[in-house]
This record gives C-alpha cells, sequence and structure tokens, in this order.
C-alpha cells in the first residue's frame, strides 16, 4: 500500500487542509450517526462488565475491612505491603518488565526496519509471517513448549544450554534467570505482532520525505535515526504501553513454571501471582485487591509518562 | 423405591461399614444425588463405587487432585463459600495437609470438611485404619478426613547390584552415608537417593526428626531448624551430593530416566516409588526379581522412625445434602476391596486392605523379599512432624533446591529454611514459636 496519506509532514498541503477540514467539520464531530454507536456500543459494555466493574468492586475491597466492618483506609495496602513476598514479587516484575520493554524497543524497531528495507516482496511477506507465527501459540501453550526448550534433556537447542554450563532443568529454571528467561518468552510470542504494527507504520510514512532525505545525502542509518524512527514514535510508545500493561500483569509464565518445576519458581512470583495467593490460599480478596491496586496505580503512572513523553496524543 | 425412598435421608451407609466387600447394592440410595470429585488416577475409584452400586445418584467430575501445589481444591471451596452454593460433597485430594484449612471456617463462614466421628463414619471404620494413618486428618480429636493411601518412607534397594557389589544394606544413617562414599569411588555413576524433589525433608529431615514443622494446635506450630538432628541430616545430603550418589535431581524428570535407569542402587523413598518409579515402563523400569524393600534406618543409638510423602485423603463435605450417600461412597473407596485392593497402586490405609494388597504384590513375585517393610514402616512414622496448612514442600522447592542449585550447602541453608517456614505459617495465620 504506497500513499502518500502522512500524518506529519510538510507536503501534500491540500490533502491536509482537506482532512482538516474534515475533522473540524462540527456535523461530523457533534453528530455520530446511529452506526458509531452500534460499534462502541458492545465494546462499552463489556469494558463495564469485565474492566470497569470488577476494578470498582476491587477499589471497594481494598479500602473495606477483612471482616466487612466498614472502611479499613490503607490498612490492606501496607499489610500487603509489609509481606515478606511483596518485595521480591515486585524486584522479580521490575526486572522482567525492564528487559523486555527496552528488548521490544530496540529488536522490534530494528526487525521492521530490516523488514522494510527489504526489496523482495516475497521475502517481506514471509519474513513478516514468520515474525507472527509464535504469536499464534497463546499464552499458556508457548510455556509448554519453552518448557522443552529449556530442558537441557530434551532441548532441541540443548548445546547452547550446556555451552552455558548447564546440564540439568533445575539449574536453568533458578530464580535468578527467570526474569531473563520470561522476557524471551515474552519476545519470542509477542513481537512478531508489534513487528507486523511497525511495519505498517513504516509503509505509513510518506515517500517524498524519503525519497527527499535520499536525494539530500542520507544513507539507511541516518534514514532510519532521523525519519523513521522520529515518525513511528507514536506507535513505539503505543507498544511499550501496551506492553507495560501486559508485563505488570505477568502471571500464566511463573504460574505453570512453578508447577512444572514442583514450586522451586516458587507460585508467588509475580505480583499478581501473590495476589491471586491472597484470593483463593489465603481467602482475603481485600488483600489481593490491593495488589490489584497497586498494579493498576503503577501501571497507569508509568502509562502517562509514556503518553506524556512519547506525544501519544499530540495533533499533529 | 418408595419404601427405599422413605428410609433414605437419614443412614444408608451403616449398611455397607468395615471393609465390604463389592457385593452388589441392595438398595439403592434414592435420595438427593451427590457430586464426587476425583482426580484422574482416581477415577478408577468411582468406576469401582459406580459398578457396584450402578443406581446411586452419583455424579463424578475429574479435577486435578489439588498435586503438585496447585492448590485447586481449596481455592474451588473458597468461591463456593463465597457464593454460598456449589460444594461438591465428596473430594478426593493428593495432599495430606488440607484438613489444616478445611476444618477451619474463614471469614465467618461454615468449616468445608465434615466431622467424620461423631457418628457420619462408623467407629468400626475408623479405628480399622493403621495406627496414625488418620494423624493428618485429626484436627482437636475431630477427623475431618479419611485416607486413602499410606505414603510412609522405606528403603528401596536393587538386591540384585548389592550383592553383584557385594554390599550389605546399611543399618543405619551413617551406614547408608558411608556406603555412598564408597560407591562414589568404587561405581561411580550409582545413586543411593536423589534430593531434587521437593519432599525431600519429608524422607531426610522427617526420618531424622528435625523440628521444622511441629503442629502444637489448630493454628500453632514449632520451628526449629538448628538442631544437631536437622543439621546431620543435612550434612549427610551436603556430602552424598557433592559425590554425586544422592545427586540434586528430581526423580520425575525426564534426566533421571536418562542419566539412572539401572544405576539405582538404593532409594529411601515413600511406597508409591514403587509403582511410581521402579515397577513403571515410563521410569527407571527395573526388571521383576531385583527390587527390595527394608525397613527406615535409624541413626545410630536412636529407635527407627520415618516420613510420609502425601498419602491421599477423601473429604466429606459439612454442606451435603445427602450426607448418608456421601459417607456411603467415601467408605466404600477408603475400605473396599473392590477398589483398595484391586485397583488401588498405592498401599492402603485402611489395614485390612492393606494386609490384602500386600499378599496380592507378594502374589505377583516382583520384589525380590517380602513386602513387610512397609508395615514395619507405617507405624514408625514420626508424629513430631504435622500437617500444616503451609506446604513444606513449597517451601523446600522455593529457598532449599535454588539454593543447592547454586552450589550452597544444605547446613549453611538452615536458617534461611527457617526463616522460610516461619514467614510462610505466620502468613498464613499461624502462631510460629
Amino acid at each position: 500500500m504506497k500513499s502518500n496519506t502522512s500524518d506529519g509532514s510538510s507536503v501534500g498541503a491540500g490533502f491536509l487542509r482537506r482532512r482538516s477540514a474534515l475533522a473540524d467539520s462540527p456535523k461530523r464531530r457533534m453528530a455520530p450517526s446511529a452506526m458509531s454507536y452500534a460499534f462502541v456500543g458492545p465494546y462499552l459494555l463489556f469494558t463495564i462488565a469485565f474492566g470497569l466493574g470488577p476494578a470498582l468492586y476491587a477499589l471497594y475491597l481494598g479500602f473495606t475491612k477483612r471482616d466487612g466492618s466498614g472502611f479499613a483506609g490503607f490498612a490492606n495496602f501496607t499489610h500487603v505491603m509489609k509481606d515478606f513476598r511483596f518485595v521480591p514479587a515486585v524486584e522479580h516484575v521490575g526486572f522482567f518488565v525492564g528487559i523486555w520493554l527496552v528488548a521490544l524497543i530496540i529488536l522490534v524497531t530494528f526487525f521492521s526496519l530490516l523488514v522494510h528495507s527489504i526489496g523482495a516482496n516475497r521475502v517481506r511477506t514471509s519474513l513478516r509471517t514468520i515474525y507472527y507465527l509464535p504469536g499464534a501459540l497463546a499464552g499458556a501453550s508457548s510455556v509448554m513448549l519453552w518448557l522443552f526448550l529449556l530442558d537441557p534433556t530434551a532441548s532441541p537447542a540443548n548445546f547452547l544450554l550446556r555451552a552455558m554450563g548447564m546440564d540439568s532443568f533445575n539449574q536453568v529454571v533458578v530464580p535468578s534467570h527467570m526474569p531473563v528467561i520470561f522476557a524471551i518468552i515474552a519476545f519470542w510470542a509477542g513481537a512478531g505482532g508489534w513487528i507486523v504494527i511497525m511495519y505498517g507504520a513504516l509503509n505509513n510514512i510518506s515517500q517524498e520525505i524519503m525519497e527527499a532525505a535520499r536525494i539530500d545525502g542520507a544513507g539507511p542509518l541516518q534514514l532510519a535515526l532521523r525519519i523513521q524512527i522520529p515518525m513511528i514514535r507514536k506507535w513505539i510508545t503505543y507498544m511499550v504501553i501496551m506492553s507495560l500493561a501486559a508485563g505488570v500483569q505477568l502471571f500464566v509464565e511463573p504460574q505453570f513454571l512453578s508447577q512444572a518445576t514442583q514450586g522451586s519458581i516458587p507460585n508467588d512470583y509475580s505480583l499478581n501471582q501473590l495476589a491471586y495467593q491472597y484470593a483463593f490460599k489465603q481467602n482475603d480478596f481485600h488483600g489481593a485487591s490491593a495488589i490489584s491496586l497497586l498494579l493498576l496505580i503503577v501501571a497507569l503512572s508509568l502509562s502517562a509518562i509514556f503518553v506524556a513523553r512519547g506525544g501519544l496524543f499530540d495533533k499533529e | 423405591m418408595v419404601l427405599a425412598l422413605a428410609l433414605t435421608g437419614c443412614s444408608s451407609s451403616t449398611t455397607t461399614s468395615g471393609s465390604a466387600s463389592a457385593a452388589p447394592a441392595i438398595t439403592a440410595d434414592t435420595g438427593k444425588p451427590i457430586t464426587v470429585w476425583v482426580d484422574s488416577d482416581r477415577a478408577a475409584a468411582s468406576d469401582a463405587y459406580k459398578a457396584a452400586f450402578p443406581n446411586d445418584p452419583v455424579t463424578v467430575e475429574t479435577y486435578d487432585g489439588g498435586a503438585n501445589g496447585s492448590g485447586t481444591f481449596r481455592t474451588k471451596i473458597q468461591l463456593f463459600d463465597t457464593s454460598g452454593s456449589g460444594w461438591p460433597d465428596v473430594v478426593f485430594s493428593t495432599q495430606n495437609n488440607d484438613a489444616a484449612w478445611a476444618s477451619q471456617g474463614s471469614n465467618g463462614k461454615q468449616a468445608y470438611a465434615a466431622v467424620l466421628n461423631s457418628g457420619l463414619i462408623p467407629d468400626a471404620t475408623i479405628s480399622g485404619f493403621a495406627k496414625g494413618a488418620l494423624d493428618p486428618c485429626t484436627v482437636d480429636g475431630k477427623v475431618y478426613c479419611l485416607r486413602n493411601d499410606l505414603a510412609q518412607d522405606v528403603v528401596w534397594y536393587n538386591k540384585t547390584l548389592m550383592d553383584q557389589f557385594g554390599y550389605k544394606v546399611p543399618t543405619t544413617w551413617e551406614e547408608y552415608q558411608a556406603l555412598g562414599d564408597k560407591l562414589a569411588t568404587e561405581h561411580p555413576g550409582y545413586i543411593i537417593g536423589a534430593q531434587g524433589d521437593p519432599w525431600t525433608p519429608e524422607i531426610y529431615m522427617w526420618s531424622s526428626k528435625c523440628q521444622a514443622n511441629g503442629i502444637t494446635g489448630a493454628t500453632a506450630v514449632t520451628v526449629k531448624t538448628d538442631s544437631t538432628e536437622c543439621k546431620r541430616a543435612a550434612s549427610l545430603l551436603d556430602d552424598l551430593r557433592a559425590n554425586k550418589t544422592v545427586p540434586n535431581v528430581s526423580v520425575f524428570s525426564p534426566e533421571f530416566v536418562t542419566n539412572y535407569t539401572g544405576k539405582v542402587l538404593m532409594m529411601p523413598g515413600p511406597a508409591w516409588y514403587g509403582g511410581a518409579l521402579f515397577q513403571n515402563t515410563a521410569s527407571v523400569n527395573v526388571p521383576a526379581g531385583q527390587m527390595a524393600i527394608a525397613a527406615p534406618l535409624p541413626w545410630k543409638g536412636e529407635d527407627a522412625v520415618t516420613g510420609d510423602v502425601g498419602g491421599a485423603t477423601w473429604f466429606i463435605s459439612s454442606h451435603s445434602a445427602n450426607p448418608g450417600l456421601a459417607a456411603k461412597f467415601a467408605e466404600f473407596v477408603t475400605t473396599a476391596d473392590a477398589y483398595q485392593v484391586d485397583k488401588a497402586p498405592g498401599y492402603p490405609a485402611f489395614s485390612a486392605a492393606a494386609t490384602k494388597w500386600l499378599a496380592k504384590q507378594a502374589a505377583s513375585n516382583y520384589y525380590a523379599t517380602d513386602m513387610s517393610a512397609l508395615t514395619t514402616a507405617g507405624g514408625e512414622i514420626w508424629s513430631g512432624w504435622g500437617s500444616g496448612i503451609s506446604s513444606q514442600e513449597a517451601i523446600w522447592a522455593k529457598t532449599m533446591t535454588p539454593g543447592i542449585t547454586a552450589g550452597k550447602n544444605l547446613v549453611d541453608l538452615l536458617p534461611d529454611w527457617q526463616k522460610a517456614i516461619s514467614d510462610q505459617y505466620q502468613v498464613d495465620g499461624y502462631t510460629v514459636n
């Protein structure tokens, strides 16, 4: 799809005028059609039922006493934060999210630029499909696959594991390796989708700008650094925010590995697992709600920073 | 049918007390239907019941049995507690510490487990279980579950290999350690145990009377891991891990099967190791006539005691609309020959069934010696290690296994272990001494 429908370009002024005329048209803005309600309706309904509703319930639980005797203030929050498992869980999730996000930003951008720069259409399409394939394996099943990959006695890549001095599964899945392993699993499963999205964003950069830059003598590196990356910055920010929200909720991977390692990856490894322990092992839904609210606050404030810095909602 | 209907509701279970063999049902229970939860292995138990009483309204559902610390049983019950309905009438659990929570109502809710020894299950049945078998089910003198099988630790050994190497079966833990040292130099590659499983402390620490899990009340525990008893077992494991005769490997890992098939000289471990490891084509699969069983080892100058790795349990719901039928079912699956003798893979907790089960095993001629050691061990389980709410296996796996994997010594990790146990019990609402 070669088009010159660029968002931030200074060329195609006529188009821009047309576009802003459309956006400013009061009719368009003020009177959404019935169809738009029909599109938004189901989303809204499910968001309220499965997103907003539970979140409000968590808010209620988080600030009420365990025995149901009224307002608890911050008691539930201080209680969970004093739990000996809380700080390790924060560290685990923090390390994992840190490693994963940095890897996502650098590698996804790199691979998208790489695929985008390949001339042959067939190679490009097949590469994109290959990147995307692991994403087709949903959370739990991809962990199952990794259980084999990480076991030196069963893995097709066991020479790599052995080269790193790991001869048994127990040696591979020690707690200090886990943030990296979870980051690799998450990257492997999710990066392909983002590469496809970034590729689309790169396609959206107008050919005129690219041509102009080339005429000015920009090589591929300068093109990438000065034109392409700045122009897909919003998409990178979007990826970081979505991944951050998913990453702090780390649950399926450690939960599975915990069972597969007979518990040497603890079942309270991540914050979400700890919340799960509170709710379903200790029968303390109030403590569990407190943890999820803390997660929400952290994810929201970090997202706010990224939104502000990444200019996600800036008007062009 | 009308007559039967009139009779049910009170107690249809009393007619099938004791070690009733699988006589076909004379009167079907036509009261309210019950729901039973079993794991996939125990579907054989519910199948046996259905074969014996085809007309009873019993619905069987399969779940994971709470295995590997999944905690499904407790999780689901707490959800039913919150919603106020939906409890299954009878539940099989692979864990033996569920009575710790199921006997206690939490957040003002009624406790899930029904008390069994105040009329629901006949006293004759209760007293028919092996000595100490119902200890994990008993809280403050009340029995909350029936034991499916016993998991007492014994010493498994390969008699053929022992004879070939010219070794004698050790009679104390000190001799066991010495044998390990000797084996490491004379026949490297062979093993006399494994320490990569979460139940390692329930084999080595428990039998050394290490007070890591001293349950002293419904919510009280004494933890003391700096004793001589704990240190000697830890140092034995450290020594034998270093010389690779008791490696840090799980007996259920592919690695164990690959590296140690034909190389297991000895293996202290629970009664179910026989069927799970040695007589199992998916594991080390030792040919018939080689494996033998010795009684638990004492430390020098002490009496032999042993530990216990699991030993599943059956619970009856205190919410059941038809407790009579629920009790009948629970009694059948724990005592009747049709399951415990004919089908069950593990050593039955019910004594009469155990005797017949042993006779059946002996008749198969798989083992090189008689199996009396299992009975001996059944009576030697040290009562100083309790069945508290916190999983000792989960704590060990989380604290000690990564430590020894990273090259540390168990002796040095004992304080960490102490702290981890205390922390976990406190989080679970226990008073820790």
